[in-house]
């Protein structure tokens, strides 16, 4: 009994001196040691199991039984010690690692079309949307394509309108505005109907300041079919006035000159930037300038190929970055050539 | 143009609210800019859009008074004391004006003179002050006289800039009435559009407000009184070419005695923007600013001393090429060969409807005028204009075109004037020589043509009734309307033209704001795609993912700009440029053949703004091509970066900066993004990049353009800044999209492991990577996926002259797994081809 009693004594003290130095422990790696103390190949319970054969062979179940639940004891008591400590380690690391969270971020190198290719693109986008398809021509035209041939004849008052860039060739100038286009459209797709979007670079000989550039984009807007009215005209205006300047924006539209429309009118759009009671944006007249527009003149049709017995259409023209001087209260028209960064990174 | 209320009350009656007056002419296409009121009240409710500005003159406080008596200031030389009496009582008032020192101790007038007085308390302008500031007019003390009110200048109510004197009205002014009621105006600007100069004028315009408001037109009395003489004795008219100057009336008035014109027209010339100048000039500048017609005043005396005494010929030609005239400016003209002049058998007297000549103009002492109102082509007269660079208000109305008719009413209604306002005998009748009468245009138009137009359903009367108040004779005719054009414009056509015409007319009466707006309804046409907008598109979003700013350039240029993306002495010569006749300014006097040159032009302007930059520009150059009207256009794309790699940021110090395979790497993106093959950069040489760090970009074989890091040289034309190194690239859009396929395989994704490898490799310093990957991928077979450089060595261990590359290599069968067998044998033939094409040694791992 007594041999017996010895080996389970043994195992009773362990268990209470290992039980105690668990209670004291409080990281991972000394819970590791712990184990490898009391519970690994070579620990003290293990060993007790080894000197089994030194106990008389009716105690062996018992001794062995009981070295087997003191094992499982302790794994227990490590595996809830080991939580405990794994709690309180997160707990801590979790009260210490912590961010000033209003510190800058980090710039990732951004790249940004510019912001002419973005209004471009987004009113062409609208049009597009009422079927309207994008055609461009050259920014160097003949005189024949920029004037001759859109009902401006040589020595016509009517050029007064725009301040021409000549090159050293008379009879070549810079377009002064996108209409060529509609010539050239015309020429392409006839004798089909047509509806184009005609985005591009014009030209026009002017002192340059905050309001003035000799350089700017235009868009023009052609279509020709057999039914197409003034009435037409003015819904798809409007129509596209409500998708850039908003659903309330009110238009009206007011008889004007050009030598390739006739009837030709402007479209105005009530000023959204003071809501038309006039402000420096509209330059006090409530009304922004948005687009010359107008039925296509005969004459222009027929020099596209298309009877004017038989086709109408009409056109209009917007000055692309006025919308975005207007939606962005951009100051200085120059700044968009000029490709300050400062301004650029601004969209 | 200016619009002057009460002068065009002369001719319609009009009652509407200035406001409304001002939206219903821009809603007729007379754009009204901006509302000028004289003394009128600002008008009360909705101003529809439009500004109106002035000086209100209260009732009470502002009236016409007359001054009795100017009296010396006991203690000044400068001030007068005037008696002046405003209808109610007599006052003495202070006054420094010099025009009344002439009647300064002259006792009591015998014409009082008429005056705008300003009593106590009133606002109006500082007349001492620059521009126009507002003060009000308080009781003071000057010299020890007490002044309690004032004697106005045109300065001081808001009229002109005119602080000289003070105004002296005509003798008729009712003393004591309001002064707002006697003068107070609104001056309407208007913006006329280059088809509506008939609208130059007031009679023109109140035609306009008479036919929407469906008024009758009162024309002023044309008729002459009898005169003394024919004048057909006394000039005769040739006309040498018709239709250069199809009509020429000319009238004679004796005796005339140059003065200042009556203060209200004086004042109407103001504020239509003219100088008043004397009573027979201003009758011209009067009539035509009233009725459209330019008109032109001769010394008669002095013609008939240049046709020797005796009756002198007027002779309407055309000019010598050469031939000179000195105009009344004092400047002298050459003239080309298809201006007209007004001449005589001595030789020019004016340049025809644009500028009198200095010998025959009217001077003070002028008594005997041959008054002339002419016809002129209006193209050939622009034609003129435009070469003499003359801006007369004669020239801007006779270039768009003045109808010959008003060439009659315009001299009749002036010798009326004349002897209103100067005195004189007039010639009897007039001299009228119109050998090409002008043709007013009859235009058929339907009822079909306006629905099919404006898209508005019209009767034939209906469009009639439009028209007639326009005053076109109409026919009507089942559906048709055939419709004379008035005899007063020469805006309607004839044909397709003239229907135009008439269908506007119709529309700007029938009020644009009535036509309905409807959406398209009509049938689609063919869907077209635009390759070249795709392509576009493309290339701008594959660079801005990559991080890449896009800039937009001017297409001016001037060539020392452009060729600094050169270094001095590699500069080509003789490049053709498309170059303009008028530029804007010196430098800008071509248009950019290079789109490096822009992009690294606006780099420039940037490098001192950022430590790191990438940008990007797509657009056309312009390249002259012999034998060909315009100028090749072809698309370019432009990169220029410099600066650190990756942004800093504040616990991020890599001061690591761009080199040239990070341009490398974005043209690469931009190759992937386009889906060619057979690309390859080979080390080449161009006078803008460093010798040794530049490449060749071929795809299919074809050159693209170059890349590389700019030569040392090419750094020193421009100022980077900090920035010392630049890597640059411009290659050709159009050919780049051309063999970009529109549609290309995937790859499969297989679910099967890959086998990666590496290999590392010692190469003699002149193989180049390129040609290692060539080897390894021929060799390699469809098994091996990808071939990557990870790693590149030099040291002593592996010998001066080589280099160790490793490259990790990814083998994958879409099917199956792949087993070291079969990786092995391709291993083996790749180590034993590289050895035998290129003399590479592969460091096989023991």
């Amino acid at each position: 009994m007594s041999e017996k009693s010895s080996l389970i004594t043994e195992l009773e003290t362990l268990q209470k001196q290992a039980e105690q130095e668990l209670a004291g422990l409080t990281s991972e790696s000394d819970l590791q040691n712990w184990r490898t103390q009391f519970l690994g190949r070579s620990a003290m319970v293990m060993q007790i199991f080894r000197r089994l054969p030194e106990a008389p062979q009716e105690e062996r179940p018992g001794i062995g039984q009981f070295a087997n639940q003191v094992k499982s004891t302790l794994e227990e008591k490590l595996a809830t010690k080991m939580e405990a400590v794994k709690a309180s380690a997160l707990q801590e690391s979790l009260q210490t690692e912590s961010l000033d969270v209003t510190l800058p971020g980090r710039k990732p190198p951004r790249g940004r079309l510019h912001i002419q290719t973005k209004v471009t693109r987004e009113i062409c986008r609208i049009f597009g949307d009422m079927g309207f398809q994008v055609f461009q021509s050259p920014e160097v035209e003949s005189d024949d394509y920029n004037f001759e041939l859109l009902n401006i004849p040589a020595h016509h008052p009517a050029r007064d309108m725009w301040d021409t860039f000549f090159t050293t060739n008379e009879s070549v100038v810079l377009r002064t505005h996108t209409s060529p286009g509609e010539i050239h459209a015309m020429k392409a797709f006839n004798p089909d109907p047509i509806r184009v979007t005609l985005p591009g670079m014009c030209f026009r000989y002017e002192q340059m300041d905050a309001n003035h550039e000799i350089q700017f984009n235009q868009l023009e807007l052609l279509v020709v079919g057999k039914d197409i009215t003034f009435a037409h005209l003015k819904g798809t205006l409007e129509e596209f006035a409500k998708r850039m300047f908003g659903q309330d924006v009110r238009t009206r539209f007011r008889p004007s000159y050009f030598p390739f429309t006739e009837p030709s009118a402007e479209m105005d759009v009530e000023c959204f930037v003071c809501g038309g009671k006039g402000c420096p944006a509209c330059g006090s007249k409530g009304w922004l300038e948005i687009c010359g527009c107008g039925l296509t003149h005969p004459v222009v049709l027929q020099n596209g190929g298309y009877d004017p017995d038989v086709y109408t259409g009409f056109a209009a023209g917007l000055g692309i970055e006025r919308i975005s001087m207007l939606r962005y209260r951009i100051d200085d028209i120059r700044n968009f050539w000029r490709n300050d960064v400062r301004f650029l990174e601004q969209f | 143009m200016e619009l002057v209320l009460s002068w065009l009350k002369e001719y319609v009656d009009v009652d509407l609210p200035l406001p409304e007056l001002a939206h219903q002419l821009t809603m007729l296409g007379l754009e009204v800019e901006d509302v000028r009121l004289i003394g009128l009240p600002m008008p009360t409710g909705e101003n529809k859009g439009f500004t109106f500005h002035g000086l209100e003159w209260d009732k009470e406080k502002f009236v016409v008074a007359q001054v009795d008596e100017v009296m010396p200031h006991p203690n000044a030389d400068r001030l007068v004391l005037c008696r002046l009496n405003d209808g109610q009582g007599e006052h003495t008032v202070l006054t420094g004006a010099p025009n009344l020192y002439d009647y300064k101790g002259k006792g009591p007038l015998d014409k009082p003179l008429k005056v705008a007085y300003a009593k106590e308390g009133v606002r109006l302008y500082d007349g001492h002050k620059p521009g126009f500031e507002l003060t009000t007019l308080k009781r003071a003390t000057i010299r020890g006289v007490e002044s309690t009110s004032m004697i106005c200048s045109e300065k001081e109510l808001g009229i002109s800039e005119d602080h000289e004197g003070v105004m002296i009205l005509d003798d008729d002014a009712p003393t004591g009435a309001p002064l707002v009621d006697y003068l107070g105006d609104a001056v309407f600007s208007i913006s006329i559009p280059a088809n509506m100069v008939r609208c130059s004028s007031m009679i023109g315009l109140a035609r306009e407000v008479a036919a929407y408001l469906d008024q009758p037109l009162r024309m002023p009395d044309l008729t002459l009184p009898k005169g003394e003489g024919k004048v057909s004795d006394a000039v005769k008219i040739e006309i040498r070419n018709p239709e250069l100057n199809p009509r020429f009336v000319a009238g004679l008035i004796r005796n005339v005695e140059t003065r200042p014109s009556p203060y209200l027209v004086q004042l109407r010339l103001k504020l239509s923007g003219m100088r008043p100048i004397n009573s027979i000039v201003d009758a011209t500048n009067y009539v035509m600013l009233e009725a459209g017609q330019p008109l032109h005043a001769f010394d008669y005396d002095v013609l008939v001393k240049r046709a020797g005494g005796k009756t002198p010929t007027i002779i309407t030609r055309t000019a010598e090429q050469g031939e000179k005239l000195t105009t009344l400016d004092d400047v002298e003209h050459t003239l080309e060969d298809y201006t007209v002049l007004v001449a005589d058998t001595a030789g020019s007297l004016s340049i025809g409807g644009i500028m009198g000549g200095q010998e025959s103009e009217i001077r003070p002492d002028t008594t005997d005028i041959l008054l002339e109102g002419a016809s002129w082509n209006f193209i050939n007269l622009r034609k003129s204009l435009k070469y003499l660079r003359i801006n007369s208000e004669a020239g801007y109305r006779l270039s768009r075109g003045v109808h010959p008719t008003l060439a009659e009413i315009g001299v009749r209604l002036c010798l009326r004037r004349m002897l209103e306002w100067s005195g004189g005998q007039l010639a009897e009748g007039l001299v009228d020589n119109y050998p090409l009468p002008y043709e007013d245009p009859t235009v058929t138009i339907t009822t079909a043509d306006i629905k099919r137009l404006i898209g508005i359903d019209l009767t034939a009367e209906e469009i009639a009734g439009l028209l007639r108040r326009l005053m076109f004779q109409c026919e009507v005719n089942g559906n048709a309307v055939a419709a004379t054009a008035p005899p007063h414009r020469m805006d309607i056509g004839v044909g397709v033209n003239g229907r135009a015409d008439v269908a506007e007319e119709v529309a700007r009466l029938y009020g644009y704001e009535k036509i309905p707006s409807i959406r398209l309804d009509s049938e689609l046409p063919p869907l077209r795609s635009n390759p070249k907008e795709e392509r576009n598109q493309l290339f701008q979003d594959t660079l801005v993912s990559m991080g890449l700013q896009e800039v937009i350039s001017y297409r001016f240029t001037n060539l020392e700009q452009e060729q600094r993306i050169y270094p001095p002495d590699a500069r080509p010569q003789g490049e053709e440029y498309v170059e303009l006749q008028n530029p804007i300014a010196v430098d800008k006097n071509v248009l950019r053949r290079s789109l490096l040159a822009s992009v690294l032009d606006n780099l420039e302007r940037n490098a001192r703004l950022r430590e790191r930059l990438a940008l990007f520009e797509i657009g056309p150059v312009f390249w002259p091509q012999k034998g060909q009207l315009l100028p090749d256009e072809p698309m370019r794309v432009a990169i220029a970066i410099c600066g650190l790699r990756y942004p800093s940021a504040w616990d991020q110090k890599d001061k690591g900066n761009f080199d040239f395979f990070d341009l490398k790497g974005i043209i690469e993106g931009l190759l992937k993004a386009l889906h060619v093959t057979e690309v390859q950069f080979e080390a080449d040489s161009n006078p803008s990049f460093h010798p040794g760090k530049c490449a060749v970009l071929r795809v299919s074989g074809e050159k693209m353009g170059w890349l590389g890091e700019l030569h040392p040289q090419v750094m020193a034309n421009y100022d980077f800044g900090e920035h010392t190194r630049v890597q640059a690239a411009d290659l050709d859009m159009d050919r780049l999209f051309n063999l970009s396929p529109k549609y290309f395989e995937t790859n499969p994704i297989t679910a099967f492991p890959p086998v990666i490898e590496d290999l590392a490799m010692i190469a003699p310093e002149n193989i180049t990577s390129d040609e290692i990957v060539r080897v390894i991928r021929s060799t390699g077979g469809f098994l091996l996926k990808q071939v990557e450089l990870f790693d590149i060595f030099r040291g002593e261990q592996i010998g001066a002259g080589n280099k160790s590359l490793a490259y990790r290599l990814t083998y994958q069968a879409p099917n199956r797994t792949l087993n070291d067998k079969e990786v092995g044998k391709q291993r083996n033939r790749i180590i034993t081809n590289l050895e035998k094409e290129l003399g590479v040694k592969v460091r096989q791992a023991e």
